[in-house]
C-alpha cells in the first residue's frame, strides 16, 4: 500500500491588486507538485495569476459549536458603525 | 449523545436547511445526510472521470485541428470536474483512496450513460449536445443544493460546462448540413442517445426511493420527472432546428399542459445497464482499473521524491 499524497488547500490571486482567495483543494507529493497541478486544475481561463498552497492539516479552524460565543458579542455593538451616530444633514463630507 | 439530544439536533439542523441555510464540513448534521452526500457526490464525480474514456478515445481521430482543441480542453475539464467532487466528497470525512476503491471494486455507480458505445464522430456531437445538456440541468439545480463544498463545485463546474454542450451541437449542426451521408450519421447519433439521455435523469419520481429525502433535505431542488421534462422541452426546437428527427413517435406538443408529451422510458433496459449489464459497463470499468494500476509506479515515484528532497531541506537546516 504506497502513502496516500497528502490534501493542499489552493488560494489564487485572480489579478493583481485583489486578494488570495480559497477555491478549493487537491493532492500532491509535495508543495511543487501542488502548484503545478493547481495552475491546472484552477486556472484553465486565466482566473488567476498567482497561486499559494497548504497542506490542509497546517490550518486550524475555528469550531463550529462555538460559533456562538465567538462571533455573537459583536451582534450588539452597533455603535461600533457609522450610522449609530445622530448628525444633522448641514454638516457635510463628515 | 442520547436519543432526545439527536432528534433535538435533527430538528435544528431541519430548521437551518428549512431557512436556507448552507450546510459546511465541520457543521453537525445527520449522519444519513452525510452518506447520501458522500454516495451522491463520489458518484458524479466517478461519472466526470469514466466519462473521459469514450471521448478521450476521439481525441485522435477528430476531423480537424478545430474539433480536437475543443474535444481536448472539454475530456480535461471533465478531469477537473471530477478533482472539484473528490475534494467536495473528502470533506465528508472519506479518503480519495477510499472512493477509488469504491469505483473500481464496482461499489459506487457511475452515470449509465457512459455504457454506451461511442461508434462515430456524430455521436461525440451527440454527447455534447445531450447528454452534457442533461447534466447541465442537473447540475444547474445542484448549484443551490444545501452542502457547501458541493455547491461550490457545481457553480465552478457550471460556469466551464457550457461551451461542452455548444461545441457537440455545432458538430451536430455541421454534419446536419453535410453531405446526406453526414446527416444519416447525425441522425443515427440522434438515435441511438436519445432515450439514454433521458435515462439519466433517473427513475420515475414514483420509483425513486431518494427523492421524498432529499428535497426535504434541499440536497435536490427538483424531482428527476420535473427536469426530464424540462429537458423534453429545451431540446425538442434544438432537434427541429438541426431537421433532425427524434425517435419517439409519442412526442408531441400538449397545448393544455404547455409542455411536449413523450413515450415511455425502457425502463427493463435502464434496470438493466444500471445493474452492470450495458454495452460497455466491463470495458470502461476494466479502463479505468488499468489506467490506475499503470499509473502507480508515477504516483510511488513524486512520493519517493518529496520524501527525499523533505530529508535533504531537513539535512540543510540541521
Amino acid at each position: 500500500m504506497s502513502k496516500n499524497w497528502p490534501l493542499f488547500e489552493v488560494f489564487i490571486r485572480s489579478k493583481n491588486g485583489l486578494e488570495h482567495r480559497h477555491v478549493g483543494s487537491l493532492h500532491a507529493a509535495d508543495a511543487t507538485m501542488a502548484i503545478e497541478n493547481a495552475r491546472d486544475v484552477y486556472t484553465r481561463r486565466m482566473e488567476g495569476v498567482s497561486i499559494w498552497v497548504v497542506e490542509s492539516e497546517n490550518i486550524t479552524a475555528s469550531n463550529p459549536e462555538q460559533a456562538g460565543e465567538i462571533f455573537e458579542p459583536a451582534a450588539d455593538k452597533v455603535y461600533r458603525h457609522p450610522t449609530f451616530y445622530d448628525l444633522p444633514d448641514e454638516v457635510k463630507h463628515i | 449523545m442520547s436519543e432526545k439530544e439527536i432528534i433535538d439536533l435533527e430538528e435544528q439542523f431541519q430548521a437551518r436547511i428549512d431557512r436556507g441555510e448552507n450546510i459546511e464540513p465541520k457543521d453537525w448534521m445527520p449522519e444519513k445526510y452525510r452518506k447520501t452526500h458522500i454516495r451522491q457526490i463520489s458518484q458524479h464525480a466517478h461519472s466526470e472521470i469514466v466519462g473521459m474514456l469514450p471521448e478521450g478515445n476521439w481525441i485522435t481521430r477528430t476531423p480537424s485541428l478545430r474539433r480536437k482543441v475543443a474535444l481536448l480542453a472539454k475530456v480535461q475539464d471533465e478531469a477537473g470536474h471530477g478533482l472539484y467532487l473528490y475534494s467536495a466528497t473528502e470533506t465528508l470525512g472519506i479518503s480519495r483512496d477510499e472512493l477509488f476503491e469504491q469505483l473500481h471494486s464496482g461499489k459506487a455507480k457511475y452515470s449509465s450513460i457512459f455504457n454506451y458505445p461511442v461508434i462515430t464522430w456524430a455521436d461525440i456531437g451527440a454527447i455534447g449536445w445531450l447528454v452534457d445538456g442533461a447534466a447541465i440541468m442537473n447540475q444547474v439545480m445542484l448549484t443551490r443544493t444545501s452542502y457547501g463544498p458541493y455547491a461550490r463545485a457545481m457553480v465552478r463546474i457550471c460556469k466551464e460546462e457550457s461551451f461542452h454542450q455548444r461545441q457537440g451541437y455545432e458538430i451536430m449542426l455541421t454534419l446536419a448540413q453535410g453531405t446526406k451521408v453526414q446527416k444519416e450519421m447525425a441522425q443515427d447519433a440522434l438515435n441511438r442517445w436519445w432515450w439514454p439521455s433521458l435515462m439519466m435523469f433517473g427513475p420515475t419520481d414514483e420509483a425513486s426511493t431518494h427523492t421524498e429525502q432529499s428535497m426535504k433535505w434541499k440536497i435536490k431542488r427538483k424531482t428527476n420527472d420535473e427536469l426530464r421534462q424540462q429537458f423534453v422541452n429545451q431540446t425538442v426546437p434544438q432537434a427541429e432546428f438541426l431537421g433532425l428527427t427524434i425517435p419517439d413517435k409519442d412526442l408531441k406538443w400538449n397545448e393544455e399542459r404547455g409542455q411536449y408529451d413523450f413515450g415511455e422510458i425502457d425502463w427493463d433496459e435502464f434496470w438493466r445497464v444500471v445493474k452492470g449489464h450495458g454495452p460497455c459497463n466491463k470495458e470502461r470499468l476494466h479502463a479505468r482499473k488499468s489506467a490506475y494500476e499503470k499509473g502507480k509506479w508515477v504516483r510511488d515515484a513524486a512520493v519517493a521524491y518529496a520524501d527525499k528532497k523533505a530529508k535533504q531541506t531537513l539535512k540543510e537546516a540541521v
